[in-house]
């Protein structure tokens, strides 16, 4: 019982990283039309820029890494859509290419800078205890992690559902074209939404660092399962990414802890349903 | 580039080179990287099929060369003879590509990339953490390799030319597929998939049997792959030997007969050299595939033409005014899409996303019975 209770605590604070990781990847996907391969990659280079700050030699507290790294792979993945993406505008093809070609550059990039040595930051001092409730022992790191993801899932609603810039993402989502039309300027959105979701990516990393350690390799293990959380959830959907998450974060977590070889094929079975059941995903829009 | 436009005397000649690549090359080294760059030109041209003639690009196709090569060591370890071990591959690589395929499917675009990845991932971790099964990353050794009719295909020289027989025969296979009615149809419903449709055409079945020859194919590469290395590792089925295998196809040229075949000795070729100087092949990998889908998307040959066609106007003669590279790609888009890269897709964005398979299979109401 108190194995199952350890478990499913962890499988939420796993779909909340999820979350984190994927809502940018589901927004990008949404308003570009193409899935950022290099998601994985900003996942894992910004929990290495995150260790990175935390070093002794550096100092920084683990709140400052994450938001320092988040927002430096803001900027990067701002640059990286301005200059690299923007340039094959109209070829989706091409620009999912890449992001392929480059996920290839940063983890070969990451292996040499920061060696083949997986790297586990301690979980912030003040969050290091347990808390004890019902005879039962939860980690508070794993609870904060939880409450992390929960009031970004908040913002993001709030910023997308009640914003002029959430109803500019939203125009862009359903019809890009006709949002351009009625004067969106749906590149600049382009731009905002892909940093966005590179910080939001770069963020989780560092926020998981304490629970997932950050190796090479790292970024392949995470992509499938953004992939998943989108193809399940639907395109372009918060609630989906939300609720896609929790249910890829408890799937891989049991079917880990169950049946460690099969952890891939048991992740793969929700995703088959949906695609024979509902190809748009659970809350994806229709094509009509 | 169909085999009848190019000249006899060419076909003769470069028949006549492969034949004798033992003997010029000399090193048994050598030998082994031509057996290479031949048994990854079958595994690039299974994937033309469906990346270039089809337009679906597929990130998953190392899987399928991986369910192949795991499936004829592991039976070849519990004992089964050659021949068993490599039908049981080939049938395994067929019900595995029917399963990708009918999954893949629902989607074009877009959308069968990402689910093609997602399914090439789940083999990756099938071949990787079922430890019991695939031994996991230490991978799982062969004894021998086959020796058909009596042949031993031990030496670097006898398994070259065995590769090359299976090589010229997947060469020839495709040639037939490029001019036959089902190739014809393939490329229309790359290009008109909904008039294909009113034509009666079942463009879902049409890229179904597209998906299982594909498979069948990259079945084959996946067999001379285990017989090549005596030894198979997750490695193959990893996204990068996906993207390698893409990359081949992209750099040579899509949609065409040799491309396929070039793009795998530039890729070899490439391989062998760079890691002879650093260990980063993949970083050079990364850098090659951004700076092809960047500045040459039709391909490394058309492309590397055009850009020398633009260096010669713009440095030798009537400087013309900025923003000429991108009226010299333009044409691509224009004479409709020749390749993945060329331009959008012809389905309307927000069809990209699984709602065009499911129109096509219906038949439409004018339709000729």
């Amino acid at each position: 019982m108190t194995l199952w209770l350890t478990l499913a605590v962890n499988s939420i604070a796993f779909g909340g990283l999820l979350f984190l990781l994927s809502a940018g990847f589901s927004l990008i996907f949404g308003l570009m039309r193409i899935p950022n391969l290099m998601h994985g990659s900003f996942f894992m280079l910004g929990a290495y820029f995150g260790v990175t700050l935390m070093l002794p030699a550096v100092g920084a507290n683990f709140w400052i890494a994450a938001l320092a790294s988040g927002l430096a792979m803001a900027l990067i993945g701002g640059a990286i859509e301005r200059f690299l993406l923007r340039r094959l505008a109209g070829k989706e093809l091409a620009q999912v290419l890449l992001t392929l070609g480059l996920s290839f550059i940063v983890s070969d990039l990451c292996l040499m800078i920061w060696t083949g040595d997986p790297w586990q930051p301690a979980s912030p001092a003040e969050l290091r205890g347990v808390v004890r409730a019902g005879g039962m022992i939860f980690p508070l790191y794993r609870l904060a992690v939880v409450a992390i993801a929960i009031v970004v899932a908040a913002a993001l609603w709030v910023m997308v559902d009640w914003t002029r810039l959430g109803a500019m993402i939203r125009a862009g989502v359903d019809d890009a074209p006709m949002a351009r039309v009625v004067g969106i300027r749906v590149s600049r959105l382009f731009t905002l939404v892909f940093a966005l979701g590179a910080a939001l990516a770069a963020f989780a990393g560092v926020v998981g660092a304490p629970i997932l350690s950050v190796y090479p390799g790292l970024d392949s293990d995470m992509l499938p399962l953004a992939l998943i959380v989108v193809i399940l959830g639907g395109t372009g959907s918060l609630l989906g990414a939300l609720v896609g998450s929790f249910v890829i974060g408890f799937l891989y977590n049991f079917g880990q802890a169950q049946f460690p070889d099969l952890a891939y094929v048991i992740l793969f079975l929700p995703m088959l349903l949906v695609l024979v059941l509902r190809p748009q995903g659970l809350f994806g829009k229709g094509a009509s | 580039m169909k085999a009848s436009s190019t000249p006899r005397a060419a076909v003769v000649a470069a028949l006549l080179a492969l034949m004798t690549v033992p003997l010029w090359v000399g090193n048994s080294y050598y030998v082994d990287v031509a057996s290479q760059i031949l048994l990854f030109a079958v595994f690039a041209l299974a994937l033309n099929v469906l990346a270039g003639y089809a337009g679906l690009v597929s990130l998953g196709h190392a899987g399928l060369f991986a369910i192949s090569g795991y499936t004829a060591a592991l039976m070849l370890q519990a004992g089964f003879p050659h021949a068993t071990a490599a039908a049981g591959a080939v049938l395994a690589t067929l019900v595995t590509s029917a399963v990708f395929a009918v999954l893949a499917l629902r989607a074009t675009g877009i959308g069968f990339l990402m689910i093609t990845l997602a399914l090439g991932q789940t083999l990756w971790g099938i071949a990787y953490r079922w430890v019991n099964l695939t031994n996991g990353d230490n991978g799982v050794n062969i004894a021998a390799r086959p020796a058909p009719f009596g042949i031993s295909l031990a030496g670097a020289p006898s398994f070259y030319y065995a590769t090359l027989v299976v090589f010229l025969l997947a060469l020839a296979a495709m040639a037939a597929f490029d001019r036959s009615p089902f190739g014809a149809s393939l490329r229309g419903t790359r290009d008109q998939a909904r008039r294909m449709t009113a034509l009666g055409y079942n463009v879902w079945l049409i890229r179904f049997l597209a998906f299982l020859f594909s498979g069948f194919w990259c079945s084959v590469a996946g067999l001379l792959y285990l017989y090549n290395k005596q030894f198979i590792s997750p490695q193959v089925s990893a996204l990068q030997a996906s993207a390698e295998v893409l990359l081949m196809v992209i750099s040579g040229g899509t949609a065409t007969l040799l491309g396929p075949v070039a793009g795998a000795a530039i890729v070899v070729i490439m391989k062998y050299v760079v890691s002879a100087y650093v260990v980063r092949w993949n970083l050079v990998l990364g850098v090659i595939f951004v700076a092809i889908i960047s500045f040459m998307p039709e391909g490394l040959v058309p492309g590397s033409v055009r850009i020398w066609g633009f260096a010669r106007r713009r440095f030798f003669a009537l400087p013309r005014r900025r923003g000429t590279v991108r009226e010299g790609a333009q044409p691509q888009a224009r004479c409709g899409p020749t390749g993945p890269l060329a331009g959008s897709a012809p389905q309307p964005p927000d069809q990209v996303w699984g709602g065009e398979g499911k129109d096509s299979r219906k038949p439409s109401p004018g339709a000729p019975p």
